[in-house]
């Protein structure tokens, strides 16, 4: 019986044409659904052995047209159109849209809305950071501190909760402000955090960054030049991962990040375990500026301690008691709605440090009451790109290992 | 010696004199014009000249202005000089019957999924790019969707009245 199996004859094995070469490579599909990718991704990847040949990336799986929608929406219907771009940090991108629509609309926040703002945002990027830098370490085969961590992004997740009254997809504040002041309950869960998550980032910490596995797994995987990282588009901690110093929130600070004291973490070889650091640095340095934008809210007094919103009713939506019972506030919120207010022609570049880089917002307004033109710069998008170029020459398990440590979203890449 | 947008305009007038144009600077950026023929020749020289060092692509589209005949696509690039801090941008405009632009890609390899972006949504033909195929949508689409007569919504449906929301008819 053997060896009648053994006996077949050439026919029975696959037909090349005539003349062709016998191909010595294999190609694997990677993705676009696949638990080690995190998202919908897809790779076609060349290997020989267990070594990259060559990837072809594949994006747009999950694409929505945001840019499209926005062109019929009036701008604070845009909100929750952004929240789906790097949903693992949807507060930086709100924030981001409303500081874009007040730089077209000559707003001018008052400083304690934008402490709270900055409150938000640093709690949006360290819930980014922890679940980029935890999947690292699941991807290297550490589950377990991965599970740990992400009770802590649940505690910023409550927070927002308290605020915005949802928890993913935040739609968190308005044009000019916030929707509502941070209640007790907020405030509490704050100190909490702040109490409870520099332990267990420390034990994060402690577990990974001297973890012989991890480090080998690691160090030298996926590396890139300053120079190859700056042509093709990076930004964000994979940037200043290659040793370049570039953070939005210094360069051209906004929201009042110039009332800060930070660093700018910075690694020098660009590689998986460089990018590991600089983010854990990073979520130290935005809990330190948690805290400062904290103390600064405490030294408001009286009148201004209440302020959560500047005073633009033309885009503001009043309260809902007041719409029922104030003449202005009825008006007001009719013209909002049924989009009567004028919206200046103009148009605006503005960007914000995102989790994962610099995210931009290029608006064209024509004075109508839709954008005429919304772009969106998605950071991830942009430094995709260098994906094949960095897993090149790598062995198969690492393409799994620098595509977590590029903290790509799906989301923000398909817009 | 600070890099400011005066300097910038008066090296840029006097390296290409009239094939630069229309220079405003709404919100601080300093923005202007050149023909699309040009366009390689102005990211090169912000790029080389030891002054301006724009060696930064942030970001790279286009904008469809259905009713300017013969110049109804723009395609805008987002320059970043991150030595001094400094942002410009600037604009060629093409007609939508031979929308052929020269490809940065050779300057700036983050050019490359821009341009494909481009291309797929405006139907932008980036002479010289490597790889033109479209990116987000798939393969079988036979037009440019973020086209101005390609309105987003179906326009039978009478539920709606769109006159109430925002701008009406098809642009």
């Amino acid at each position: 019986m053997a060896e009648a199996l053994l006996q077949h004859t050439k026919e029975q094995n696959i037909k090349l044409p005539e003349g062709s070469i016998e191909k010595e490579t294999v190609t694997i599909n990677l993705g676009p659904t696949h638990p080690a990718t995190h998202g919908v991704f897809q790779n076609i990847l060349e290997v020989d052995g267990e070594r990259i040949i060559s990837a072809v990336p594949t994006v747009g799986y999950i694409h929505r047209a945001f840019e499209k929608i926005a062109e019929r929406r009036p701008l604070y219907q845009i909100t929750p159109l952004t929240d789906r771009l790097n949903y693992c940090s949807s507060p930086i991108n709100n924030m981001g849209w409303h500081m874009t629509c007040e730089k077209l609309l000559d707003v001018k926040t008052p400083k304690r809305v934008d402490y709270l703002r900055v409150i938000i945002m640093e709690l949006a990027r360290t819930a980014d950071h922890i679940i980029c830098n935890s999947v690292i370490g699941v991807d290297t085969g550490a589950l377990s501190v991965f599970l740990y961590v992400m009770q802590y992004r649940e505690l910023i997740y409550e927070i927002y909760e308290e605020i915005c009254g949802s928890r993913l997809t935040t739609n968190i504040g308005r044009i000019g402000g916030f929707e509502r002041d941070f209640n007790a309950t907020a405030w509490t869960k704050l100190e909490k955090f702040l109490h409870e998550f520099p332990k267990a980032l420390k034990e994060f910490e402690n577990l990974l960054q001297r973890n012989r596995i991890f480090v080998d797994r690691t160090k030298g995987a996926g590396p890139i030049s300053a120079e190859r990282a700056l042509n093709y588009g990076f930004t964000g901690p994979n940037l200043r991962a290659t040793g370049v110093d570039y953070d939005v929130r210094v360069h051209t600070p906004y929201c009042s990040y110039q009332d800060f004291e930070f660093n700018i973490p910075v690694g020098t070889t660009g590689d998986v375990y460089d990018r590991w650091l600089v983010r854990n640095q990073e979520m130290w340095e935005s809990l330190s500026i948690i805290r400062q934008a904290y103390q600064k809210i405490q030294e408001f007094k009286g009148a201004e301690a209440e302020v959560y919103h500047a005073n633009v009713p033309e885009y503001y939506l009043p309260p809902k008691e007041d719409v029922y019972t104030k003449m202005e506030a009825l008006i007001w919120h009719f013209k909002i709605i049924m989009g009567e207010t004028e919206i200046p022609a103009g148009e605006v570049w503005h960007s914000v440090e995102g989790a994962n880089g610099e995210l931009g917002f290029y608006l064209i307004s024509d004075g109508g009451r839709a954008p005429y033109r919304l772009h969106f710069r998605r950071p991830c998008f942009i430094y995709y790109q260098a994906y094949p170029e960095m897993v090149k020459n790598a062995m198969l398990a690492d393409a799994v290992v620098v595509m977590s440590s590029l903290n790509l979203i799906a989301g923000e890449m398909d817009a | 010696m600070e890099l400011t947008n005066e300097y910038i305009k008066q090296r840029l007038v006097e390296k290409f004199g009239e094939n630069v144009s229309d220079f405003t600077e709404p919100y601080g950026m300093l923005t202007f014009e050149t023909p699309k023929e040009n366009n390689l020749k102005v990211l090169q020289f912000l790029y080389d000249d030891p002054d301006l060092k724009f060696r930064f692509l942030t970001d790279l589209q286009a904008v469809h202005y259905p009713h300017q005949q013969g110049r109804e696509l723009a395609v805008v690039y987002h320059l970043h000089n991150m030595i001094d801090n400094v942002r410009i941008r600037f604009k060629v405009f093409t007609n939508i019957e031979t929308p052929d632009v020269y490809t940065a890609t050779q300057l700036y390899a983050c050019a490359n999924w821009m341009e494909r972006e481009t291309y797929d949504f405006f139907g932008v033909n980036f002479i010289g790019h490597p790889n033109l195929k479209r990116i987000l949508n798939v393969d079988e689409m036979d037009y440019f969707p973020m086209r101005k007569e390609y309105p987003m919504e179906d326009q039978t449906r009478i539920d709606k009245d769109d006159e109430m929301f925002g701008r009406g008819g098809t642009f």
